[in-house]
């Protein structure tokens, strides 16, 4: 189990990064790796140069920048994990993060990474969707952002142009009253990849009313999705189980559910359905819970 | 503990000697021996399931950067014997490497040298190999049935063994009973699945004309049947046994590779190397274990005696026979398990087919037996009304049984199992355990205990080979050793095995210091090579407490008699007036004394002080047979198998959740009584990886294939082993009834654990479900599968309200 | 292609193919053996070495890309030549090993959980491990080998302070 041979870069720019994927076809950017490393050991990936976008200076690092927090895309998830800026203003990625493999590869893994490689069970894109947050790419031709709707094509697959180098990820804030956040999975062990995950943020009134909220599916399907119709529905409510289970029906009968021998059809269905639920009564309880 | 107490060292709270490389990083295995010119070998593997070979076309490969060469099956069949076949099946043949035909997917087709692992790799991939289709057979009942696509046409028959045995009166037990059932249960097929995969590095010389072999191995006769492969003579085969093996638990058997890197060696004069990647263990490496369906009806009375029992043992072996067809035998053994079941028939059929190759795994066959047998009772009590564990205590072997011939020809060596199922109730407060469950229940879980009562046969024999190939008449199952005291006073013990785990160093030197009186950290233990060994098995079945154990007693008590005597000779008395203690020698009727190194002296130097016909120098060995079983099987197959019987009694509490019917072990006791333990952490550890092992097997790991052969388990991403969160903390509750056919009272616990926790996790799964009305009946039970079960009867006995 | 790796505090120039992990680099080309070859896809954890202080899975990286990194093996905890760590020592009393193939990883894994949290719960030593697959021994006297270390290094800690 060795890789197929390759060049290796080191670019020490953007731009230079970027000039290198437009000159070689089958070049790829290498961040943590902890995706595209175990791909090259079985070679089912087998480019021809990695270009290492780990030494280039400002790639890295968590900003404030008031209604999002930017993530350089070689930001390590460990990194994230241990930011008290994503703990205090990022709730749902806090709850999200120690899902996301083992600590060994959070260590060496990235934000960017995460979302490039489009992973349907991934954690980081279910929360991307989910906050309804953006990316920033650029390439030798230009550079642009997309936002989470629009990003993922396909499992693995983006709509980011090609030979394109994702530079940051931006989720947004939630500002103002409290706000409660919910994160489950179903997985075989703790750390494998998700049948079905749900995440769901939500912000609630003085009285403990709905006054926002936001629901995603992932694993289940092609690419994670956010549940707009059940997230407008259950605004305004009071996030009872009934309001729930009425406010979730229609998109959870209506979501393209990917089948595979891991898990039937109706077991994700039913089983996304289920999380999303839970997702919404803890983030309810946690919202309501910081009222007091 | 109930350790008896008259021991010293044995028994006691002593460190496990071995650790301390392991914990620095400083094991010697055999993907860190590096040799002057060593060569690495990748395999081409078939990409169909069942295909004739029509050509294999090297000539792109052969160009490429660093290759020494390619062998296909073809030179090889020229070159080699075909492997060791257990049965009598001589049209079964199997060679390392695939011949005209592949027979599975994945099977080695080619193997390329080269100097590099990743240059062989690469040319691998240019070895162009062109097959022709054939239809293939991947059910286990359908290869069973007469007409299926045959694995091996020159046989005949997809069927390696199908034979039925009776023993007692089956039809008048089952006419004279109140009632009957039958029932259904299916093992999946997984494995052992050692973090090491098998690796070997071997060199000749021929010089000396020897293959030097260094290898992941834990196998019987290894040397022999590499010789034997080779056409080379015994001696020319030196096996290293101080290779540290990376986990076995039965699997680390790779003959085939072997044979063909030993091939390769001679051929290129080169050492060669073969470590076996991760998909190539999964899918090639021909290490699956059991793959199982039982069909058993029991008849019992209304009081919940069972009477008789009728077993259909169908095994999937794969596309050869490697050791299946063997791990239906040696569960006959305890056929019956812990129970007085008066009469049994036992069918026992093997079947090929185009899935990989079993090899033997931890417990040879018996936790699928356990899992049938324990069902059948948790069945019966269900059927009769009664309580788990009360259906148990009333059929349960009393203490004062023993030793308890059973049916089939094996008498059981001795047990307390009501005892030691007081206990686990009392430790586990089993009324407040039903009070959790029925708490857990009515908070919206489903919420189950499973129990399971086992045995773990151990001292482990051949008994099954004689039993089910009739021209095999092995009863000989040795074990050895040989103690050497320097002329400085220190001992040496050699021992002629591989290591992966199992402590052998401790276990020795704990057995010849406790007879001895010595410290036993002042003996070194040595692993000798296959030129230099005294005659062994390997440990498998459970045996090298039991075994070598046995050995280093009898070989310690030799020595001891033989120094006693020469201190008779010194000290002016008889033997009998002696005392031997802490390693010096007293004559008792007189004030005369003769330390150790006094002794030491005499037998090294001063051959003039010696008695009489005395060989000078002082070491002593063993060549111990195993306990019991020593004569062939009957006409009507009783065979004595392994002299000892541990036992174990699993207690769990499992909720499942509803939704995603994820199972979470709770609470999980386990009473174990392994007669005399020698080393208390060995066996903890032993018993606590068991039940990991079991976990995995009731809930996780599966290889799983595609109607069409394709392997869908090929990587750790989906063979799921339990992690740390998976295993629960486990509590064991001890219990000792020494064994009165070994030496210190000491049985088996090498597959402690892993017999009884896959039984009692599908009693607990199936004990939640109970209101639903339905049943598991196959493992492993993924979450999925429960699940989907869940919500199936759900919607069912919704719509029948 | 040349690089030069800081290995347990030792510059190591080495002269490899890009597609050489940091695995075999250590294993092969600098023959520190006590990272041990499991799954080389990233999930049994036998491979764990430190990388910057913090466990990783060395066959998930390329030597290259360890370059300008601080990498530490078993190699470097014990405290001298048949001189076992606390770690080491803890594993050795709870026999938290049998065939000692993933114990290199899983005591870096507890180095560095304890590096970071001295008085670890149960749980936490739990989920710091589970990433590293033991075949051998059920995690039990794994987890009882570092709440053992992590009570004798807190105790090291108080004489020190004293």
């Amino acid at each position: 189990m060795k890789a197929a041979a390759f060049d290796y870069i080191r670019p020490e720019s953007l731009s230079e990064a970027a000039g290198l994927l437009a000159s070689h076809e089958d070049a790829r950017v290498i961040a943590g790796g902890q995706t595209l490393v175990p791909m090259m050991a079985m070679r089912l990936a087998r480019p021809s140069l990695l270009v290492d976008i780990a030494h280039i200076e400002g790639l890295s690092g968590i900003a404030d920048f008031g209604a999002y927090i930017g993530f350089g895309a070689m930001t390590r998830q460990a990194q994230a994990e241990k930011s008290t800026l994503v703990a205090t203003r990022l709730p749902l990625l806090a709850a999200a993060l120690p899902w996301v493999g083992h600590t060994p590869t959070r260590n060496r893994g990235t934000i960017g990474g995460s979302v490039a490689n489009a992973d349907p069970a991934a954690e980081i894109p279910l929360v991307l969707v989910t906050l309804e947050g953006s990316i920033c790419w650029m390439s030798a031709d230009g550079q642009g952002e997309i936002v989470a709707a629009d990003l993922f094509s396909g499992p693995m697959s983006t709509e980011m142009p090609a030979a394109a180098i994702l530079t940051e990820v931006r989720f947004p804030v939630w500002e103002g009253p409290p706000i409660g956040v919910g994160f489950h999975e179903a997985s075989a062990r703790r750390s494998d990849f998700a049948y079905v995950s749900a995440a769901a943020q939500v912000q609630v009134d003085q009285a403990g009313r709905c006054i926002r909220c936001t629901i995603g599916i992932g694993g289940a399907l092609a690419f994670p999705k956010r549940l707009a119709g059940a997230s407008k529905a259950l605004t305004g409510s009071q996030l009872t189980a009934q309001d729930i289970a009425a406010g979730l029906s229609e998109d959870i009968a209506a979501l393209e559910i990917m089948t595979d021998g891991h898990a039937s059809s109706a077991y994700r269905r039913r089983v996304a359905g289920a999380l999303a639920a839970r997702a919404l009564a803890n983030a309810r309880d946690h919202a309501r819970g910081a009222l007091r | 503990m109930n350790a008896p107490s008259n021991f010293t060292f044995v028994s006691s709270d002593r460190r496990v000697r071995e650790d301390r490389r392991f914990v620095a990083g400083q094991g010697k295995f055999v993907a860190d021996i590096t040799e002057t010119g060593m060569l690495h070998v990748a395999i081409v593997h078939g990409s169909q399931t069942a295909a004739r070979i029509v050509s294999i076309d090297a000539t792109r490969a052969l160009e490429m950067p660093g290759v020494v060469g390619v062998v296909e099956g073809e030179e090889l069949r020229a070159a080699v014997e075909p492997l060791m076949n257990g049965l009598d099946t001589p049209r079964v043949q199997r060679y390392p490497l695939a011949i005209k035909h592949v027979r599975y997917h994945g099977e080695w087709v080619a193997a390329v040298v080269a100097q590099t692992r990743a240059q062989a790799e690469d040319a691998a991939e240019c070895v162009d190999v062109v097959y022709e289709t054939l239809p293939n057979v991947i059910d286990t009942e359908e290869a069973y049935k007469p007409g299926s696509p045959p694995v091996h046409p020159a046989h005949g028959s997809n069927v390696l063994l199908d034979r039925t045995f009776n023993w007692g009166d089956i039809d008048s037990d089952f006419a004279a009973s109140d009632h009957s059932l039958s029932l259904r249960v299916t093992w999946g097929r997984s494995s052992t699945v050692p973090i090491e995969t098998f690796g070997v590095v071997a060199m000749w010389d021929p010089w000396s004309e020897t293959l030097d072999v260094r290898a992941s191995i834990q196998m019987p006769k290894y040397a022999d049947q590499i010789a034997r492969a080779l056409r080379l003579p015994g001696n020319a085969v030196r096996v290293h046994y101080d290779v540290d093996v990376g986990g076995s638990y039965g699997v680390k058997r790779g003959i085939k590779h072997t044979v063909l890197v030993g091939y390769l060696a001679m051929k290129l004069k080169q050492p060669v190397r073969l470590i076996e990647d991760r998909l190539e263990n999964m899918e090639s490496g021909d290490a699956h274990g059991p793959d199982r369906i039982f069909d058993i009806e029991v008849a019992f009375n209304k009081d919940g005696i069972v009477n008789s029992m009728k077993m259909r043992a169908m095994d999937n072996a794969g596309a050869y026979a490697g050791r299946a067809p063997f791990q239906l035998g040696k569960p006959i053994g305890a056929i019956v398990g812990p129970y007085r079941i008066n009469s049994v028939r036992y069918q026992a059929v093997s079947v090929t087919s185009n899935k990989a190759v079993q090899e033997a795994v931890r417990g040879f066959g018996q936790s699928p037996t356990n899992y049938a047998i324990e069902t059948m009772m948790d069945r019966v009590a269900e059927f009769v009304g009664l309580d788990r564990v009360e259906i148990r205590r009333r059929n349960f072997i009393r203490h004062d049984e023993f030793p308890y011939l059973i049916p089939s020809g094996t008498r059981y060596d001795s047990g307390d199992y009501h005892v030691v199922v007081d206990k686990v109730m009392k430790h586990v407060d089993w009324d407040g355990l039903i009070a959790e469950r029925d708490r857990l229940r009515a908070s919206g879980l489903y919420a189950g205990i499973g129990i399971s009562a086992c045995l773990e046969p151990s001292g482990g024999n051949s008994s099954f080979e004689p039993l089910l190939n009739s021209t095999n008449t092995t009863t000989t199952w040795m074990e050895s050793c040989r103690i050497n005291v320097d002329a400085l006073g220190h001992v040496t013990v050699t021992i002629h095995t591989t290591s992966s785990g199992q402590g052998h160093e401790t276990l020795a030197s704990t057995v010849i210091g406790e007879i001895l009186e010595i410290d036993p950290d002042s003996i070194r233990i040595v692993r000798t090579d296959s030129l230099t060994s005294l005659p062994g098995n390997s440990p498998v079945g459970s045996r090298m407490a039991v075994m070598l154990g046995g050995s280093c007693f009898h070989a310690a008590n030799k020595l001891k008699t033989k120094m006693i005597a020469i201190a008779a000779k010194n000290l002016g008395c008889a033997v009998e007036a002696v005392e031997y203690a802490g390693g010096a020698f007293h004559a008792r009727d007189s004030n005369k004394k003769l330390s150790w190194l006094d002794l030491v002296t005499i037998a090294h130097r001063n051959y003039h002080l010696l008695p009489e016909g005395f060989e000078p120098g002082l070491e002593a060995t063993n060549v111990y047979q195993v306990p019991t079983g020593n004569e062939l099987p009957t006409a009507d197959g009783r065979v004595q198998m392994y002299p000892c019987h541990s036992f174990e009694f699993h207690c769990i509490l499992a909720t499942i959740d509803p939704d995603t019917g994820k199972v979470d072990l709770r609470r999980y006791v386990i009473g174990h009584d392994c007669g005399t333990v020698i080393n208390p952490h060995i066996v903890k550890g032993m018993t606590l990886g068991g039940i990991a092992h079991g976990i995995g097997a009731a809930l996780l790991e599966e290889f799983v294939y595609d109607s069409e052969g394709q392997m869908l388990a090929q990587s750790f991403m989906d063979y799921l082993m339990p992690s740390s969160h998976e295993v629960p903390e486990v509590e064991i509750v001890h219990h000792c009834t020494p064994s009165p056919f070994t030496v210190m009272g000491q049985k088996g616990s090498g597959e402690s654990g892993y017999l009884g926790a896959p039984a009692a996790i599908s009693g607990a799964v199936n004990d939640a479900v109970r209101a639903l009305g339905i049943r598991f009946n196959r493992l492993p039970m993924r979450m999925t599968a429960i699940s989907d079960a869940i919500a199936e009867a759900k919607s069912n006995n919704a719509q029948s309200r | 292609m040349k690089i030069s790796l800081d290995v347990n505090g030792q510059k190591r120039p080495l002269d490899i193919e890009p597609r050489v992990t940091l695995l075999d680099a250590l294993r092969d080309d600098l023959r520190l053996t006590g990272a041990h070859t499991g799954c080389e896809h990233g999930v049994c954890g036998a491979c764990t070495v430190l990388v910057d202080d913090a466990p990783a899975r060395s066959c998930l990286m390329f030597a290259v890309q360890a370059e300008g990194s601080k990498i530490t093996t078993i190699e470097a905890l014990a405290a001298g030549p048949g001189e076992l760590g606390i770690i080491q020592d803890a594993f050795c009393a709870t026999h938290g090993l049998q065939c000692g193939y993933c114990t290199p990883g899983m005591i870096l894994t507890a180095h560095a959980l304890l590096r970071d949290n001295p008085s670890p719960t149960r749980a936490e030593i739990v989920d710091a491990i589970s990433g590293n697959i033991c075949r051998c021994t059920g995690y039990g006297q794994i987890v009882e080998a570092i709440e053992l270390a992590a009570q004798r290094l807190r105790g090291a800690n108080l004489e020190a302070v004293r």
